[in-house]
């Protein structure tokens, strides 16, 4: 078994607020080698951004960050001062952001902003930094990339500006991509030429990537693992394969019921939807975090669920099967 | 940017001269400038010989023309009260009045952006809070006010500095700090607001994770996007405080052109009431212009506006 090139256990994110703490992120374990690619899904507010930013040291200053262990490659995360972080961000690992219209800084060219990753890590002239610019341009499938460097983020479609964040991040050849809904704000037609992208190329660069969606559809087609958050915890974990075919927690089922899969969705047959709202999650959270949502809540969901199942695919409910025996009547 | 220099600069010039139409037939709407100048007391012939002898009774259009003309070659008349040029006039007291505005304008700058600046990075912090406390005093205090409290303290209490009078560098320190003091506070809350909302904003996120500095993310990426409207705040301000700092001038006996355009109304002196004007709407009309274009510099989406 190969070592994991990142390690993330017992992660937990605080954020105290007029009214408690808000236990945003309780208890995040996942690890992720070379060349794979790790989907974090959830809902909005179930704190998947957090935990990438978080693993990023990007969290604002009033988050509280806590861990047993967050370790890329040979680096304890945990422990590295804000100089250790700089060199590690934008380097050996970078991040694409959900929203292009704003993550480009207007003021500065194109050529400009991906040039300053590679400027300040690597001893380059600027010319070589141009040169790993047009050829990243071309690489995400921008034309006449020698003409854009000399353009503005305003004069770009927003299709357009996801490929440069792409690029800008690629840079300095990242051994780790962190991308944060990249298709979110996109057209949907845009959206698979940008998910296409960055499937080939985390296979070219042999590069890992960590894909935060709450697109379902997007983990089934790119994802080799899978994890499912919600309300701040981890519901289900494992191959994103056997996630699909065999869903073990009621949350993920659900989930999975809200989009249409063809053959077994029937035609004019309603959409599932997951009735109630996400938990509040200031102050104590005990036990399942979704038996008020849950069809299938007990008693016993009161209480703290460790995870079970076998370690490659792990699910958090009291029930053996996640209450599958229950539901095969209503599904 | 060289289009858009040039459209600006055509825009301004329309301005200019829409101004000086404006400033010229200001004086006609204010009375018959002849009866103003001849006093109370005059008969009426001397009033009609008055007229003739300065041109009123022509059409106001040719007198319009020929004192934009004569104002285009630097000859804006006579004085009626100092009689002399009023050009040779106006020049002697800029020079104190532009020696006033371009420190004044400097000291606010200097201090209110380092220090909206620096209560962005840390809000609620003990400089955040003595920010405003400086800035809320400055709006709340009376320029007159002040003036004279320094006069006070440096001037006849500790005896530092010269209470009134341009003759030196150090007569100019006490106007300068009242002057820039005014211009401070909205100049430094501006810049605090700007910050707060640009470090926010997701393109400095994106910054931080190509591993950039604090400093680089400070300076390089938020400060050029949030001084925009500030460069807009302080070229009107600049505007202002070249034109009429009536009050500074006038409590540190400071001779400049804020005090001549008090003296030349109060004495009825039409041509260099008419010249002030025109100066003081050309220093507006040219920061304005020059603020379009910083700013069409710092943001390249101003450029095609």
């Amino acid at each position: 078994m190969t070592k994991s090139l990142l390690s993330v256990k017992n992660l937990t994110l605080d954020i105290p607020t007029g009214s408690g703490t808000l236990h945003a992120v309780r208890g995040i374990d996942f690890d992720l080698k070379r060349g794979e690619t790790l989907s974090i899904v959830g809902e909005s507010g179930s704190g998947k951004s957090l935990t990438s930013l978080a693993v990023m040291a990007l969290l604002g200053k009033s988050i509280k960050r806590s861990a047993d262990e967050i370790r890329f490659d040979d680096v304890d995360l945990l422990s590295a001062n804000k100089r250790v972080m700089r060199d590690l961000r934008g380097n050996r690992m970078a991040m694409i952001f959900q929203e292009p219209m704003t993550s480009l800084n207007p003021a500065y060219t194109i050529g400009d902003q991906l040039m300053e990753a590679l400027l300040l890590h690597r001893k380059v002239s600027r010319s070589e930094a141009r040169a790993r610019a047009v050829e990243l341009l071309e690489k995400v499938g921008i034309t006449a990339a020698e003409s854009r460097l000399s353009q503005y983020p305003h004069q770009l479609s927003g299709g357009l500006r996801q490929r440069v964040m792409i690029a800008m991040s690629l840079m300095c050849e990242p051994d780790l991509l962190i991308a944060d809904e990249p298709t979110t704000a996109l057209d949907v037609t845009i959206q698979a030429q940008i998910l296409r992208l960055l499937v080939d190329l985390t296979r070219e660069m042999n590069m890992a990537m960590i894909l935060i969606t709450h697109d379902l559809g997007v983990v089934a087609r790119v994802a080799d693992k899978v994890a499912v958050m919600y309300a701040g915890e981890l519901v289900e974990t494992g191959p994103a394969t056997e996630v699909f075919a065999a869903p073990s927690h009621p949350y993920t089922r659900g989930l999975l019921r809200c989009i249409p899969q063809p053959g077994k969705t029937a035609r004019g047959a309603p959409l599932g939807t997951i009735a109630g709202i996400v938990p509040s999650l200031v102050g104590e959270v005990t036990g399942c975090a979704f038996r008020t949502r849950c069809p299938h809540a007990k008693a016993a969901c009161r209480e703290q669920i460790p995870m079970r199942g076998d370690p490659s695919h792990e699910f958090r409910c009291v029930f053996a099967d996640g209450a599958l025996s229950e539901e095969g009547e209503v599904a | 940017m060289l289009t858009f220099i040039l459209k600006r600069l055509g825009l301004a010039l329309l301005v200019a001269l829409t101004v000086s139409f404006i400033s010229f037939s200001l004086l006609f709407l204010s009375g018959d400038p002849a009866a103003a100048l001849a006093g109370e007391t005059a008969s009426g012939e001397d009033v009609e010989a008055l007229r003739r002898l300065y041109g009123f009774d022509r059409p106001m259009l040719v007198q319009y023309a020929e004192w934009l003309f004569s104002a285009l070659r630097g000859d804006f008349g006579e004085s009626y009260y100092f009689k002399l040029p009023v050009a040779s006039l106006i020049a002697e007291r800029l020079q104190v009045t532009m020696t006033l505005g371009l420190c004044g304008i400097l000291f606010a700058l200097v201090t209110a952006v380092p220090l909206g600046v620096i209560a962005a990075i840390r809000p609620n912090s003990i400089i955040d809070r003595v920010a405003l406390f400086l800035s809320v005093a400055g709006q709340a205090m009376p320029s007159f006010w002040f003036g004279l409290i320094l006069i006070v303290v440096f001037a006849i209490q500790l005896g530092w500095l010269p209470p009134s009078g341009a003759a030196t560098w150090r007569h100019f320190i006490m106007p300068t700090i009242v002057l820039g003091y005014y211009a401070m506070p909205a100049i430094m809350r501006l810049t605090r607001a700007g910050m707060l909302d640009v470090l926010n904003s997701d393109f400095i996120r994106t910054a931080r994770a190509k591993g950039a500095g604090e400093t680089r993310v400070l300076f390089k990426h938020a400060l050029r996007n949030a001084i925009i409207p500030v460069v807009s705040l302080a070229a009107v301000q600049m505007g202002f405080m070249l034109g009429g700092s009536i009050v500074v001038e006038s409590v540190f006996a400071l001779h400049g052109a804020g005090y001549l355009a008090w003296e030349s109304i109060a004495r009825n002196d039409l041509p260099t009431v008419q010249a002030l004007i025109l100066v003081f709407s050309m220093f507006y009309i040219v920061f304005t212009f020059l603020a379009d274009v910083l700013n069409a510099w710092l943001d390249p989406r101003m450029r095609s506006a």
